[in-house]
């Protein structure tokens, strides 16, 4: 296998494992199944375009990652003080950002930044002539990687972090030690989109182009590489478990690429990401139905032999 | 301590499951009281804790705390006030979790983005030690590894970090082995002695109803409909305390989980 494909596997892999990591803070942490990343993710896309585009390549980061936190708040709203299902809000708010996506990169639905400084373009140019220069993608997204999972692992353990984990696991007790549930929510979405935008951003700003289709998939395509590094490192602290989280969004890179390399069309991505989720999710619960399942067979077909139907 | 005056809640009212769970009850308690409530299945005695805790507001009445009205204040501000312990021993505290951290996240020193220092820990480390439970050596394990009794125990602990003013205790030691139940029960009476704290403790168990604190309350449909303390409960036996609820409620005391005796 060559090295220029692990190289982009290892790319991809970093800039979606910030989703990734987002989704570790909504889904394991919180509890809420976030449904408004595919939106908010195109979000950071459009809005760091569109930031880019006017000159302001650093600036675009943090727009993107403000744009994350109103759609994370208005997603987490709904959920906690308009009586919205939490699935729904996501849903919702994923339908609405469509609209405001193609109204952000004004009513077009791609924008090209093949002339513009970016992030990457940046790097690359401070990095010429040192033997990091070909590897200035790489650079930036491990750079951005690693402040992340530092800043999760240290606000985790936070008395407001400790409030959020403790949110998903059990809100009976965050009440009983006065701290108002639906704030940590909306903290904790506000955060995870956040990080959802800066993903956006920076995979628009590698690739050059936004579209309003990129971030279609990639709530089941993190959820997927979530899963995955949970069976790798899902064990241990929390800076443990975020490098676990991120080495599940390299994996899940590396073989989708492997598979292209055996001609699977690019387009099946995301039935590969759908397949793993659903290995990942059931996988468990029917390994443990399994001793009854094969017991109700065995049964069936000793008690058939002994003659008689049974019902 | 706590004033309830004339609360009412009725549950899905105007439709034919219409429940009339608390029917203008009225109760004041002295601080430093502890008191026992025993009754029939759907007398109303949890009803009563969630009215006080504030997990739903009460349709009429008023409660206050320590002469504060707190009659229209969410639960979760509540809780800096109160502390609460439920039957079922998994309620109490987040199993994902370590023990240090559930510890650090009850004990709610220092503001949001402080983090747990050695000095927090050494302190967990005394006040589990005094459980007498070996989980000052647990700390880094999570909570979902621990049995019944010492979930129980360790939410006693955390309720009772910051010493509340009224602590709701309800049936908390009903789900325990009977080895485990005296044993959270003694840790109970320590810290309730320790630190002075009002307390509300609902059971099932008449012998423990009479023997702990200094007031009991027998609870009907709603309604108060005994309340002895004093001189009067010294002397009084089980029978007597049976007796007495026919005579206050026109009707035997039913509850298919009651123990009338050790």
């Amino acid at each position: 296998m060559d090295l220029a494909l692990v190289q982009t596997a290892l790319e991809l892999g970093l800039i979606c494992s910030l989703t990734v990591l987002a989704l570790f803070l909504s889904y394991t942490m919180l509890n809420v199944c976030d449904l408004s990343t595919d939106g908010c993710f195109t979000l950071g896309a459009a809005v760091g375009a569109v930031v880019a585009i006017s000159g302001h390549p650093f600036l675009a980061i943090a727009a993107a990652m403000g744009a994350g936190v109103c759609s994370g708040f208005i997603t987490a709203l709904l959920q906690t003080k308009m009586g919205v299902d939490s699935l729904l809000a996501g849903i919702i708010v994923n339908t609405g950002l469509y609209s405001i996506n193609i109204a952000v990169m004004s009513g077009s639905s791609l924008l090209n930044m093949n002339q513009t400084d970016t992030v990457f373009t940046m790097v690359r140019d401070a990095l010429e002539g040192t033997p990091l220069a070909g590897q200035y993608r790489l650079v930036v997204a491990a750079v951005a990687v690693a402040l992340v999972v530092a800043f999760l692992s240290l606000f985790l353990n936070t008395r407001l972090g400790l409030a959020i984990r403790a949110t998903g696991n059990n809100p009976d007790m965050v009440r009983s030690s006065s701290i108002n549930p639906a704030f940590t929510t909306v903290v904790g979405l506000c955060v995870a989109n956040a990080f959802t935008g800066l993903s956006g951003c920076l995979l628009a700003q590698s690739q050059r182009s936004a579209d309003v289709n990129i971030g279609t998939g990639m709530v089941t395509i993190a959820l997927a590489s979530l899963l995955i590094g949970g069976t790798v490192l899902g064990r241990g602290g929390i800076f443990t478990r975020a490098c676990g989280v991120v080495l599940g969004s390299f994996i899940f890179r590396l073989v989708y690429t492997i598979a292209l390399r055996f001609d699977m069309p690019a387009f099946m991505l995301k039935l590969v990401s759908s397949i793993i989720v659903v290995l990942a999710i059931s996988g468990p619960y029917l390994k443990s139905r399994w001793p009854m399942i094969r017991r109700r067979l065995t049964y069936r077909s000793t008690a058939g032999k002994g003659g008689g139907e049974q019902c | 301590m706590l004033t309830l005056s004339h609360i009412s809640k009725t549950f899905n009212p105007g439709t034919v499951n219409e429940k009339r769970a608390l029917t203008d009850l009225s109760l004041h308690l002295e601080p430093g009281s502890f008191v026992t409530i025993i009754g029939s299945n759907g007398a109303g005695k949890s009803t009563l804790f969630n009215a006080i805790a504030g997990s739903f507001f009460v349709d009429s009445g008023s409660i206050l705390v320590d002469g504060q009205d707190v009659t229209f204040m969410p639960e979760y501000k509540r809780a800096k006030q109160m502390g609460r312990l439920f039957q079922d021993p998994m309620r109490g505290s987040a199993p994902g979790m370590t023990i240090e951290e559930n510890l650090a996240l009850a004990a709610g020193s220092g503001g949001w983005f402080s983090h747990m220092t050695g000095g927090d820990r050494a302190r967990f480390r005394d006040q589990l030690a005094l459980l007498g439970m070996g989980l000052e050596d647990r700390m880094k394990q999570p909570v979902g590894l621990l049995s019944g009794g010492q979930r129980q125990a360790l939410t006693l602990l955390m309720a009772t970090m910051h010493p509340p003013k009224l602590l709701l205790l309800d049936e908390h030691t009903a789900a325990l082995d009977p080895g485990t139940a005296e044993k959270v029960l003694n840790i109970t009476k320590d810290v309730v002695a320790q630190h002075h704290i009002t307390t509300l403790m609902v059971t099932h168990n008449m012998k423990n109803a009479l023997e702990l604190g200094d007031r009991t309350l027998m609870m009907d449909g709603g309604r108060i409909v005994l309340d002895v303390q004093g001189e009067e409960r010294k002397g009084m036996t089980v029978s007597d305390l049976l007796e007495r609820f026919r005579a206050g409620a026109g009707k035997e005391l039913d509850n298919d989980r009651i123990l009338l005796s050790e």
